[in-house]
């Protein structure tokens, strides 16, 4: 959905579904997924439908993740961090 | 920005909460970063940039005290503010924390209107600012097929932005009103003294143009299809459809003020018509009808960086005045150069609202299948029939069908909901008004409200 236009210089590793995403520092959660090519970040709460971040800048609140254990974090506000452990919200 | 610098300058203590990581707000997202670090992509976005880059500078120097991350989820009467980190995580658990002020300034901004239409919410469907931000805060940009959809001037320069860094936009799908260049004729005059934005406009316009992009006008739908991404727009002209492929379909209908700490407040609005938004009322200087609340830039009547500039420098020299630090006399004198600035920028805009009011048919999706609510599920077909029961009052569909109660706090779907109420009632949605807004203003855990002392 999104691409990167250069190579970033420094990155952190965080843990998305259980694996290790090498990511540039700086981003937000929903920019590094995206740009690793995860656009599915939770499903809808009544008819489990995917979704994905929407707007960007925090007002839409689509992009509800977990992060460090924590539910519903909106994942375009909170920056990256080294080991961060970050789930999907899928409904069963 | 521009009130906490005159603030200080008169001496106040001035603290300044910001939602966001960094200064610059949404127009001016990530500056300090940008210049710092990617120099190129700062000189491309423009000479409006360089022009953020010094007030964000005059703005860090200026002495206030500056707490970026910060979500305001509550203010009590007494102007108690409490606040949340909004990247709340474990490592920083102790994250609630509150103020108490004698004056408030709002200056929350503006955010895209919500577009709905069938399809909106796959994951590849977005706002185009979404791509604005992506660009701005990440460097990155959409990648394969683009489609835009919408009507604005902010369409046009995200638009062009695309093309400047060789995305492919394989449709412009342009939902102006009919004729709104006819009724925005008579406002052209007085809009010619700050001819430079018409200038601007009409050259993002021949640029898309003369891009070769496909461009359709005159649509009866637009519908966004994919399961679990997009993969192409069907659209409906002439009463036929065809398709374009996609994987990223950015949408455009307008800026409207975000109004949720105002509302929440109890500052009285009133509705705008030609923007079809609701705005605080507030007097030449910025105060509502709350004591002591007053506000500055879009989240009143959306008009642009220029104007949130000067109408910030305003309000906070209303501030010191209330507070007895200058007469009435040295306020009027000092604000004369803004009120100027003010005027400059402001011709233009009666124009700009007229032309690019947004046209009814995308206000209500015309498929009635169409999610209005995107958080709880709630489309226009069971909306209307719940009006039809008799519902006039949007907090009572609320109740009723879950409506504008899930996490966004019916920041998306507000406007829509109003519009269907008024319109199966055949009346202006000023007569039905909008949801009652309460604390939280932003969803806070419960352990965040424990850690209040």
């Amino acid at each position: 959905m999104f691409k990167k236009q250069y190579e970033s210089h420094e990155s952190v590793s965080i843990i998305f579904e259980g694996k290790r995403l090498n990511v540039e520092k700086g981003l937000t959660v929903a920019a590094a997924l995206l740009v690793s090519g995860n656009t599915v970040f939770r499903s809808s709460v009544v008819s489990g439908q995917p979704r994905a971040p929407y707007c960007m800048m925090g007002v839409c609140f689509e992009c509800l993740i977990e992060i460090d254990g924590i539910p519903n974090q909106r994942a375009c506000m909170a920056p990256v961090r080294e080991a961060m452990k970050i789930k999907r919200q899928i409904k069963p | 920005m521009a009130a906490a610098i005159t603030a200080r300058a008169h001496g106040l203590s001035v603290l300044v909460l910001d939602e966001q990581p960094s200064a610059g707000g949404q127009i001016f997202r990530n500056i300090e970063t940008l210049e710092a670090t990617r120099n190129s992509e700062f000189i491309k976005l423009g000479k409006e940039y360089e022009l953020g880059s010094s007030l964000v500078r005059r703005f860090k120097k200026c002495g206030a005290d500056y707490f970026p991350d910060r979500s305001v989820w509550q203010i009590d009467n007494n102007l108690q503010i409490h606040h949340v980190s909004t990247s709340a995580s474990k490592s920083n658990s102790a994250n609630s924390s509150h103020c108490q002020a004698k004056r408030l300034l709002l200056a929350v901004g503006a955010m895209e209107r919500p577009m709905p239409l069938p399809g909106w919410t796959i994951p590849g469907v977005m706002p185009c600012t979404a791509a604005d931000v992506l660009y701005k805060s990440s460097g990155f940009i959409p990648d394969g097929k683009v489609v835009l959809a919408g009507s604005g001037p902010l369409l046009l320069l995200i638009g062009c932005r695309l093309l400047d860094v060789g995305v492919h936009v394989s449709a412009f799908l342009d939902t102006s009103m009919n004729g709104a260049l006819l009724k925005a004729l008579p406002l052209l005059p007085n809009a010619l003294r700050s001819h430079k934005y018409l200038i601007r406009g009409l050259s993002l316009l021949w640029k898309i143009r003369k891009a070769g992009i496909p461009f359709f006008s005159g649509l009866q739908n637009i519908e966004a299809l994919g399961s679990s991404k997009l993969e192409k727009v069907r659209i409906r002209k002439s009463g036929k459809s065809f398709d374009v492929k996609a994987d990223l379909l950015l949408l455009h209908n307008g800026v409207v003020p975000n109004v949720q700490i105002t509302r929440n407040l109890g500052c009285e609005h009133r509705w705008y018509d030609v923007q079809r938004y609701w705005e605080p009322i507030v007097d030449n200087w910025g105060n509502t009808s709350v004591d002591d609340v007053s506000i500055a830039g879009d989240c009143g009547r959306v008009a642009g960086a220029a104007i949130s500039e000067a109408s910030g420098h305003l309000a906070a020299l209303e501030t010191v005045y209330q507070l007895g630090i200058i007469s009435q006399t040295e306020r009027d004198k000092l604000s004369r150069t803004h009120r100027i600035e003010l005027a400059k920028h402001q011709h233009v805009r009666p124009f700009l609202d007229k032309l690019f009011q947004p046209s009814k048919k995308w206000l209500i999706p015309e498929d009635d299948k169409t999610l209005a609510c995107r958080c709880e599920e709630v489309n226009v077909s069971e909306i209307r029939e719940t009006v039809r029961m008799g519902i006039k009052d949007p907090d009572r569909l609320k109740s009723m069908t879950r409506c504008g109660m899930g996490y966004c706090q019916a920041r998306m779907c507000g406007l829509t909901v109003s519009e269907i109420i008024a319109e199966e009632n055949k009346v202006s949605p000023e007569e039905i008004g909008y949801f009652r807004v309460r604390s939280p203003i932003r969803p806070v855990t419960l352990g965040q409200v424990a850690e209040i002392d």
